[in-house]
C-alpha cells in the first residue's frame, strides 16, 4: 500500500514543515487555517501588548494630580489609541480568529475551513486595517482624540485624524465579517461523519452564534463609520444638527452594533470555558444543550439591548424602559452558563492545571462584571454613574477579567498543541497569582472611584479621589509584571520547552486526538463521531 | 452529511457551501443598505415637505429608464445562468457580456444625472446647498451616499462580470493522469499515440528513467470540473446582481416617485 505509506509519513511532519513557498511568503500565502490562527495570534498579542503599554502610560498620568507625564490632549489621544487597539485589534477578532481558526476545523474534524483563500483574505485585511489604524498616528493632524466610540457631532469637527481611523475601523470589520461567515458556512458544510450539531464541542457553537453576530451586526457600523467619513470628506449631513443631521441617531447606529459586539468579544470566551471546564473535571458538561442555547438566546437578545449606552442621551421614558428591561432579560442566559459550570464542577475530579486556573477566573470575575453591569443597566442609578470608572470597571471586568483571562486560559491550554511544547507550569501559577492580584487591584478600586463621582476619559481629578488612583495605579503595576512572566514563560515554553504529548490534558474533543503540533492536513482519515464531545469513558457510559 | 470526505479528492467542490456562503454574503449587504434605509426612513418622517419638494427635482424619466435598463440587465444575467446550467457556454458569455453592457448603460445615465445636478450646484457641501432648508441638505446628501453607494457594487459587479467572461472564455487543459503502478517496467520502451482507427499520432523517444507518473494534457478543451466550478461562480454572481437590482427597485420610489 504505497498510499498508506506516504500519508503515514506525511503525519510525522508537522504543518511548520510543510511549507508552500520559501521565509515568510509560506506564512504570509498560506491557506492553511492553522497558520493563519497562529499569524493572528501574534499579530494580536503584539497589539496587545502595546495597548497594555499605552494603559500603563495613562495609569501613570493618573497617579499625581494634575500634569504628571502628559497633557490632556495627548491623553485623549492615549486613551482613543487603546481603546480601538483593545477592541477593534486585539478583543473582537481576538478569540474567533486565533483560537476558532486553528482550532475549528480540529474539533469538527474537517481538513480546512469551507473558504480557505477567503480566511486568507480576512487575515490580510484586518493587517491592512492594523495598518491604517497606526498610520492614522503619524500622518495628517495627529491621532484621532475621541474614544473609540468617534460620537458625532465631535468626531465631525475635531481637527485630529478621525477620518482614518474610522476607515481602519470599517476594514477591520470587512475582515470580521469575512471571518464569521466562513466559520458559519464550515460548521454547516465540513461536520465529520457522526458529527451532528449537537455533538459539537461548545466553542464550535459559541463560534456558531458568534459568526451570526459578525454578520448581522457589523454591516451597519461599517456604514455608520463609512458616513462619518463621508462627512468629514465632504458633508453630507447626516449626523450634523447644523445640517439637519441627527447626532443621537449617531449613537443609535453605533450601538446597534457595538452592543452585539461586546458578545463577539465575550461569547467565544464562554465556549472555550465550556471546553476547559469538562476537561479538568474529569466528567461531561452539564446542561450541553441549554449552555448552546444560551449562546444563541445571548446572540439573539443582544441585538435588542443597545439603548442602555443612551441612557442619558435624551431618549424617551419608553424607550429607556424597554432597553432597562431587555438588558435584565440578556443577564439570564449568561447566568445558565454559570450555573452549568458550576454544576459540572461539582464532584467533578478537578485537576488544577494551569489552564483552568486562568479558565475559571472567569467565573468570578465575569460575574462581578456581569452584576454591576445590572447596576448600570438600571435607569436610576445609570443616570449617577453614567461615564464614570464604574463603567470602565465594568467593562474591564467583563472583558479583561472575562475574555481576556479566557484568552491566556487558551493560550495555556492548546498552546501546547499549536506549538507541540509545553511551557514551565509552576511559572504559569506565579504569573496568575500577579495578574489575579494586579487586576483586581487596578479595577475594583475603580468601582468605588466610579461610585464616588470620577469620571472617566478625565487625565485629572479632585484631591479626594488621590488615595484610591495611586492603589489603581500600582495595581496595575502588579498586573503588567504578571502579564510580562506569563508570556516570556509561554515564549519560551513554546521555543525551547520539552516536546509536549499529543493530549497533555486527557481532553476528549477532536484536536486532541491529532499529533502536537497537527499535520498540514489535520487527520489522516477523517474521523467518525460516535459519542458526546465531553464523553470521559466508561464513567459516563455506566451512569447512562 | 460527509462533505468532509469529498475533501481528499483533488479541489475542494462544494457548490451547496458556496451558494450558502454567498447568501450570508448578502445579508451583510442587505444590512448595510438597511442602516442607510433607516436613516431615509427617519429623516423623511421629519422632513416630509423638503423630501417631497428634493424628490420633485429629480428626474423621473431618467429613473424609470434606469429601472428598466437594471432589470433588463437581471434578466440577461439570468439567461447567462440557464444557458451555463445547459453547457451553452458560448451563449452564457453572450448574455454576460449583455449584462454588462446594460450595467455601464446604468452608471452612463448616473453619470448624466449626477453630473447635470452638480453643474447646478446641488452637491454635498455647496453653497448653493447649504443655503436651502435643512430638510433639502439631508435629501441629497442622503440621495448621493444611497444612489453613490449604490452604484459603487454595480461598478463591482460589472468588474466581476469581466472576471467571470475571462473564466468561461478560459480554456482549460484535461487532465489524465497515470500512476507508477501502470508506470512498471517503461524502462527501453516507446509511448506512442494513436487514433481510434490505430493510426499513429505522436511516438516518443526511448525511455531511459524509471517514470514517477504520467500525464496527459488535453489543450483547448473545457473540462466537465471547470464547466462545474464556473457554473458556481456564475450562479453567485448572479445573486449578488440581483441583490444589486433589488436595491435599486427600493431607491427608485423613494428617491423618484414620492412626489408624485
Amino acid at each position: 500500500m504505497p498510499n498508506g505509506a506516504a500519508q503515514g509519513l506525511a503525519a510525522d511532519h508537522s504543518f511548520f514543515e510543510e511549507k508552500s513557498h520559501p521565509g515568510i511568503l509560506g506564512w504570509i500565502l498560506s491557506t492553511d487555517h492553522k497558520r493563519i490562527g497562529i499569524m493572528y495570534l501574534f499579530s494580536m498579542t503584539t497589539f496587545f501588548l502595546v495597548a497594555v503599554f499605552i494603559g500603563f502610560l495613562m495609569r501613570l498620568e493618573m497617579l499625581t494630580r494634575g500634569e504628571t507625564i502628559m497633557g490632556a490632549q495627548t491623553y485623549n489621544a492615549l486613551f482613543t489609541l487603546h481603546g480601538v487597539l483593545m477592541i477593534f485589534l486585539f478583543i473582537i477578532p481576538g478569540i474567533p480568529a486565533a483560537f476558532g481558526n486553528f482550532m475549528l476545523p480540529l474539533q469538527i474534524g474537517a481538513k480546512d475551513v469551507a473558504f480557505p483563500r477567503l480566511n486568507l483574505m480576512s487575515y490580510w485585511l484586518y493587517l491592512i486595517g492594523a495598518l491604517i489604524a497606526l498610520s492614522s498616528l503619524f500622518t495628517g493632524p495627529g491621532p484621532a482624540d475621541t474614544g473609540w466610540t468617534f460620537y458625532a457631532p465631535y468626531s465631525l469637527r475635531t481637527g485630529t485624524n478621525v477620518t482614518l481611523a474610522v476607515m481602519a475601523a470599517f476594514v477591520l470589520g470587512f475582515s470580521s465579517i469575512l471571518t464569521g461567515l466562513n466559520f458559519l458556512t464550515t460548521m454547516h458544510r465540513l461536520r465529520a461523519p457522526g458529527m451532528t450539531f449537537f455533538k459539537m464541542p461548545l466553542f464550535c457553537w459559541s463560534l456558531y452564534a458568534t459568526g451570526w453576530i459578525q454578520i448581522l451586526a457589523t454591516p451597519i457600523l461599517g456604514i455608520t463609520l463609512a458616513l462619518v467619513a463621508l462627512e468629514r470628506l465632504v458633508g453630507i449631513g447626516v449626523f450634523d444638527p447644523v445640517k439637519g443631521g441627527d447626532p443621537v441617531l449617531y449613537q443609535h447606529l453605533f450601538w446597534i452594533y457595538s452592543h452585539p459586539a461586546v458578545y463577539i468579544m465575550v461569547l467565544p470566551a464562554m465556549g472555550i470555558l465550556s471546553d476547559i471546564i469538562p476537561t479538568f473535571s474529569g466528567r461531561t458538561i452539564f446542561g450541553y444543550k441549554a449552555i448552546a442555547f444560551s449562546s444563541m438566546a445571548i446572540a439573539f437578545v443582544g441585538y435588542l439591548v443597545w439603548g442602555h449606552h443612551m441612557f442619558t442621551s435624551g431618549i424617551s421614558d419608553t424607550s429607556r424602559m424597554a432597553f432597562s428591561f431587555l438588558t435584565f432579560l440578556v443577564a439570564i442566559p449568561s447566568a445558565i452558563k454559570v450555573f452549568n459550570w458550576l454544576a459540572t464542577l461539582y464532584k467533578g475530579s478537578i485537576d488544577m492545571q494551569p489552564p483552568f486556573l486562568y479558565g475559571i477566573s472567569f467565573i468570578i470575575l465575569f460575574s462581578i462584571g456581569g452584576l454591576t453591569g445590572l447596576v448600570l443597566g438600571s435607569l436610576a442609578t445609570d443616570i449617577h454613574l453614567h461615564d464614570t470608572y464604574f463603567v470602565v470597571a465594568h467593562f474591564h471586568y467583563v472583558m479583561f477579567g472575562g475574555t481576556g483571562f479566557v484568552f491566556f486560559a487558551a493560550l495555556h491550554y492548546w498552546g501546547p498543541k499549536m506549538f507541540g511544547r509545553m511551557y514551565n507550569k509552576r511559572t504559569a501559577y506565579i504569573a496568575w497569582v500577579f495578574l489575579f492580584i494586579g487586576f483586581n487591584i487596578l479595577y475594583f478600586n475603580m468601582f468605588i472611584l466610579g461610585y464616588k463621582g470620577m469620571p472617566r476619559r478625565y487625565y485629572d481629578y479632585l484631591p479626594e479621589f488621590h488615595t484610591l488612583h495611586v492603589i489603581a495605579t500600582v495595581g496595575s503595576w502588579i498586573l503588567i509584571t504578571g502579564i510580562l512572566i506569563m508570556f516570556i514563560n509561554l515564549y519560551r515554553g513554546f521555543r525551547k520547552g520539552e516536546k509536549a504529548p499529543m493530549n497533555p490534558w486527557h481532553g476528549t474533543t477532536l484536536e486532541w486526538t491529532v499529533p502536537s503540533p497537527p499535520p498540514l492536513e489535520n487527520f489522516d482519515k477523517i474521523p467518525v463521531v460516535k459519542h458526546e464531545p465531553y464523553y470521559h469513558g466508561k464513567n459516563t457510559e455506566a451512569k447512562k | 452529511m460527509n462533505q468532509a470526505a469529498e475533501l481528499t479528492v483533488g479541489r475542494h467542490y462544494d457548490p451547496i457551501g458556496a451558494r450558502l456562503g454567498m447568501w450570508l454574503f448578502l445579508f451583510t449587504e442587505l444590512l448595510l443598505f438597511g442602516g442607510m434605509f433607516l436613516l431615509y426612513a427617519i429623516y423623511l418622517h421629519r422632513y416630509p415637505q423638503e423630501f417631497h419638494y428634493g424628490s420633485s427635482q429629480l428626474n423621473q424619466f431618467v429613473g424609470a429608464m434606469n429601472t428598466i435598463i437594471l432589470l433588463t440587465s437581471s434578466l440577461s444575467m439570468v439567461l447567462a445562468v440557464a444557458s451555463l446550467q445547459r453547457h451553452k457556454r458560448n451563449l452564457a458569455i453572450l448574455f454576460l457580456t449583455v449584462t454588462f453592457f446594460l450595467g455601464a448603460a446604468f452608471l452612463v445615465n448616473k453619470y448624466f444625472e449626477w453630473g447635470h445636478k452638480i453643474s447646478h450646484g446641488i452637491y454635498p457641501g455647496s453653497p448653493e446647498l447649504m443655503q436651502q432648508p435643512k430638510g433639502e441638505i439631508l435629501f441629497y446628501g442622503l440621495y448621493y451616499t444611497m444612489t453613490g453607494l449604490h452604484g459603487l457594487h454595480v461598478v463591482v459587479g460589472m468588474v466581476i462580470m469581466l472576471f467571470l467572461i475571462y473564466f468561461l472564455i478560459k480554456k482549460s487543459d484535461k487532465v489524465l493522469n497515470l500512476t507508477p503502478h501502470h508506470l512498471q517496467n517503461l524502462i527501453g520502451k516507446k509511448l506512442l499515440l494513436s487514433d481510434e482507427k490505430g493510426q499513429t499520432i505522436w511516438k516518443s523517444e526511448r525511455i531511459v528513467r524509471e517514470m514517477q507518473g504520467l500525464e496527459v494534457v488535453v489543450k483547448g478543451v473545457v473540462s466537465e470540473e471547470q464547466m462545474r466550478f464556473n457554473e458556481v461562480k456564475l450562479e453567485n454572481s448572479g445573486l449578488y446582481w440581483h441583490l444589486v437590482d433589488i436595491i435599486w427597485i427600493f431607491l427608485f420610489p423613494l428617491f423618484y416617485l414620492i412626489s408624485m
